[in-house]
């Protein structure tokens, strides 16, 4: 059969950008109805933050004994908002950014010419969203339920520190998920998550933990950004917040850094 | 079906021959992992309009080499070429479509979901609905992929291959795992694809396949090419004949006819294996008057196969 002449590519093919955003819509729009309707993210993102605020922050609620100056109802929005946010991001990058790598799907789309970076958003996306809807409904529960008192602006002022703050956790959940396996994902995540939360003050204030955990804490990411988020209700360590933002700044890069460690060293894997 | 695929097989060595521009090649390339040398100083042309069968045991290199074509790897030494470009951009993917090994899909999303995904990455797609019926996939479309079955999870990667309306396909080991029949309802659409001036590089262990799609045959092992041809020339390239038959007579006189390669019990009767079979007929008829149960057969692509590899295995 008659072929067509052959036609070479000519090195200055650029997408145009209405294709380029196209992309970036539908594979975040893709990547949230995947996760959705697996329902394990979304259930557990947002059940455990808020079920430890009800029992914590509501229930066991001693209103007349104040938490760095202000009850424990409006304490533990910002600090388990911390730790929501964190999980969101980490089990929104992570967990997927393994299984996908490990088992070759990510290489089925890196074979075809969608931008990388569309992927990644598209997750970075999924993570922030969530932190969002977590902050938010802890703030819904403490203002309907725990007689937290917040003016508007100081609640959106808390709901996007909050989630700016998913960012250097989303970056953690990338650099994370180009080194675990698909199988140990979870679990790896988990025994950061979880003592990285404590240390950083977010379960028990602070204020409570020995010194010397006190100091260490300075050390984690997680621990900055609940300050940032406990300022806004006034009741941080009175630090300066640009230490703080500087520290999530700085392990954001870092993560970065090692994600594209991870990215680079992938086409290294397997032979065959 | 079988009529269509004589017509298009009929058509295609009409048209093609070897007469095609070349249009992706490997020229002196090595991938090192390590201090595994998956491939070493490899070349492979692959011309406008042919199927072409990449052809070796678990290990080989095929799949290396097919990472090479699509930019998922960098060679070690050596180049590679696609469209007169380097598939590490992406550009030159816009023009590639590839199914490859892949132990798990997000499992959720459903078929036109899959393949409105990734068909956005392309430039000129395919519509949605020529696709599903090149792939065979209109029934299922709003299947989750999990609930699909295997030979519809391959026809959905086949799918995703071929959505960006490709020129050269890459399809890595396409019909591993599959029953009969869903092995050849895929053959069909990938001779269907070629027969509508694709271009197709095969990789494969099952040797059927290549003798059943393929316009050429390259051999590898062990990182290295070892024969390239049509099916007819490397089954032609060992000499061989098979002989079956019941006999009286023991393996060991068998054994020692001359000509015979070698003997082998093959349930009530042997399996012969020699260069040419008149001379061990003659002497098996001369001494066996209760012969029966005779067939002969020429070595078939299993035999090249075995014999090309397995004299690769002890030369080294």
């Amino acid at each position: 059969m008659a072929t067509a002449p052959i036609t070479l590519v000519d090195n200055s093919w650029v997408r145009p950008l209405s294709q380029t955003l196209t992309i970036y819509f539908k594979e975040a729009k893709y990547e949230f109805l995947t996760r959705l309707r697996l329902r394990a993210y979304s259930i557990s993102t947002i059940t455990f933050p808020l079920m430890f605020y009800v029992l914590f922050g509501l229930v066991l609620n001693q209103k007349d004994a104040p938490v760095g100056g202000v009850g424990i109802a409006t304490y533990l929005i910002p600090s388990y908002g911390t730790f929501g946010v964190m999980g969101a991001s980490l089990f929104g990058t992570a967990s997927g950014l393994a299984a996908e790598r490990g088992l070759g799907w990510l290489q089925v789309k890196r074979a075809s010419p969608m931008p990388p970076f569309a992927y990644f958003m598209a997750k970075v996306a999924l993570g922030m969203t969530f932190s969002c809807v977590v902050a938010t409904l802890l703030l819904l529960l403490g203002v309907t339920f725990g007689g937290v008192h917040l003016s508007v602006l100081g609640a959106t002022k808390l709901v996007a520190i909050l989630v700016a703050g998913s960012l250097p956790f989303c970056a953690m959940g990338l650099a994370i998920g180009y080194f675990v396996g698909p199988n140990s994902a979870v679990a790896t995540i988990n025994l950061i998550y979880l003592p990285l939360s404590f240390c950083s003050g977010l379960w028990v204030p602070i204020m409570f933990l020995p010194k010397f955990m006190q100091q260490i804490a300075h050390f984690l990411p997680p621990y900055h950004l609940a300050q940032l988020a406990l300022s806004v209700v006034g009741a941080g360590q009175h630090e300066s917040n640009w230490i703080h933002w500087e520290a999530l700044i700085g392990f954001s890069l870092i993560c970065l850094g090692v994600a594209r460690l991870g990215f680079h060293r992938d086409e290294g894997k397997t032979y065959g | 079906m079988i009529a269509t695929l004589d017509e298009t097989q009929e058509l295609r060595k009409q048209g093609s021959g070897n007469g095609g521009a070349v249009i992706a090649s490997l020229r002196r390339a090595s991938k090192n992992y390590g201090e595994v040398q998956a491939l070493r100083r490899v070349d492979f042309t692959i011309r406008a309009g042919e199927l072409v069968a990449l052809l070796g045991p678990n290990g080989a290199g095929k799949t290396t080499a097919v990472k090479l074509f699509l930019g998922l790897a960098k060679p070690t030494t050596g180049t590679v070429s696609v469209f007169g470009g380097n598939p590490i951009h992406a550009e030159v993917r816009t023009r590639i479509g590839a199914m490859l090994q892949v132990a798990k899909v997000p499992e959720t999303l459903r078929v036109r979901e899959h393949i409105d995904l990734f068909s956005s990455y392309y430039p000129r797609p395919l519509p949605i609905d020529e696709i599903l019926r090149l792939a065979g996939l209109q029934e299922i479309k709003d299947r989750e992929f999990g609930e699909l079955s295997g030979g519809q999870r391959q026809r959905v990667l086949f799918a995703l291959a071929l959505c960006g309306d490709p020129d050269i396909l890459f399809l890595d080991e396409p019909t591993v795992g599959l029953d009969v029949e869903s092995r050849r309802v895929l053959w069909e659409e990938i001779r269907r694809l070629v027969a509508r001036g694709k271009t197709v590089l095969l990789t494969t262990h099952y040797l059927e396949e290549a003798d059943a799609l393929a316009d050429r045959v390259v051999v590898i092992n062990r990182g290295e090419i070892i024969a390239e041809g049509t099916p007819a020339e490397i089954k032609a390239s060992t000499a061989g004949r098979r002989i079956r038959c019941v006999t009286s007579l023991d393996i060991e006189t068998v054994r020692g006819l001359p000509g015979v390669i070698e003997v082998r019990r093959d349930r009530a009767g042997l399996e012969i294996r020699a260069g040419s079979a008149e001379p061990i007929l003659r002497e098996l008829l001369i001494r066996d008057a209760a012969l029966s149960n005779v067939e002969v057969t020429s070595a078939g692509l299993e035999e090249a196969f075995l014999a090309l590899t397995g004299t690769n295995n002890d030369a080294t």
